[in-house]
């Protein structure tokens, strides 16, 4: 079970599936965020560079808002905050209705610019 | 890097784009291995927790009595640029959790599947997924030590690959060879696009 360990840890973990005794007290029991449908990389920027805990917003939050100080997917929020990304997107509802971090859903690449993404990703690899 | 660049007009925020790439195979055929390889750091983790009917559940009070798992999915992260992000994800274990995999599946651009020739068949499964879906995808043979060589053509027969599937070896350690890979299903996924296009008729 994922908390054993140093959570703060990014580790290589290979099993794939355990039993969950994981505590729900970080969303206050709620299951669905207030707002937004949060796909895994769904990319999520603070608008502030700081939060403070106020009624609402407890220290998850503020952690989010710290993280995100540089833009992150929705699933590295939850995976270096160690969280299930079902809380990490019940949290980052709250975030998006105080307007304390703006989220950028993915993009369909099938609009007008994604020949030209596809190549901007080949030559950006070739470039590694 | 140059792109979307005529339609842009001057001035306006470019809007970060984020990508993904899926990264699937038999149990212990180096998926996770081959994420790390091609990652800008060590891959993540990230763990989705699951009701007996799918993603998400809709009351957590008395979840400890409900029967969940939690399905870890490995991850990691290639930066292009500062606004174009590309996520290579390694699918959990196949069979158990098919619903997790159309979350995955869902906007990809298209999968990588690792293939072991001492356990050709395990990798069957993800090469009939992606068939159905209808997901660009690549076969990379990873080349475990002590596994008998097998040649492309001999592996492309027993895999039954259509002809215009990209086959090619690896080495999941790697990163020269994982990107290699990635870049092989990133020209193969917009060949595919492009010729579906052409085929609805469109340009
Ligand atoms: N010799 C060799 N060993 C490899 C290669 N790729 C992976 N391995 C080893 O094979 C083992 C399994 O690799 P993983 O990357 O964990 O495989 P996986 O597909 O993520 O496994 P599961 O998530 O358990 O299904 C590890 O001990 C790796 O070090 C390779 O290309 N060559
Ligand atoms: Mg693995």
């Amino acid at each position: 079970m994922a908390g054993e360990d140093d959570p703060a840890d990014e580790q290589w973990v290979d099993d794939h599936a355990g039993p969950v005794v994981r505590p729900y007290a970080v969303t206050r029991g709620r299951a669905r965020p207030v707002t937004g449908s949060f796909d895994l990389i769904s990319l999520v920027t603070a608008t502030r560079t700081n939060a403070v805990e106020e009624a609402g917003l407890g220290p998850e939050h503020v952690a989010i808002v710290a993280l995100t100080q540089r833009m992150q997917s929705v699933a590295e929020v939850a995976a270096r905050l160690d969280l299930p990304v079902g809380t990490v997107r019940v949290l980052l509802g709250d975030l998006v209705a105080r307007d304390l971090v703006r989220v950028q859903e993915p993009r369909e690449p099938a609009g007008a610019n994604d020949e030209s993404i596809y190549e901007a990703v080949i030559n950006g690899l070739r470039a590694l | 890097m140059d792109y979307g660049h005529s339609e842009r007009p001057a001035g306006a925020r470019v809007l970060p784009t984020a990508l993904k790439v899926l990264v699937a195979g038999g149990f212990g055929a180096g998926k996770t291995t081959l994420v790390g390889a091609v990652s800008e750091s060590r891959p993540l983790r990230t763990e989705e927790v699951l009701t007996e009917t799918g993603i998400g559940v809709d009351d957590l009070s008395g979840v400890e009595r409900k029967n969940t798992t939690t399905v870890a999915m490995d991850f990691g992260r290639i930066t292009i640029s500062n606004d174009l992000v590309l996520y290579v994800f390694g699918t959990p274990g196949q069979d158990r959790f098919w619903f997790l995999w159309d979350e995955l599946a869902v906007g990809a651009l298209g999968a990588v599947v690792l293939a072991d020739t001492r356990r050709l068949a395990d990798c069957f499964p993800s090469i009939d997924y992606f068939e159905g879906r209808g997901t660009p995808f690549v076969v990379a043979v990873n080349c475990f030590e002590g596994a008998r060589r097998f040649g492309l053509d001999e592996v492309r027969t027993a895999l039954d690959l259509d002809p215009d599937v990209p086959l090619l070896l690896c080495d999941a350690r790697q990163r020269e060879s994982g990107r290699n890979v990635l870049i092989t299903l990133l020209e193969h996924a917009m060949k595919t696009r492009d010729s579906r296009r052409r085929a609805a008729g469109g340009r």
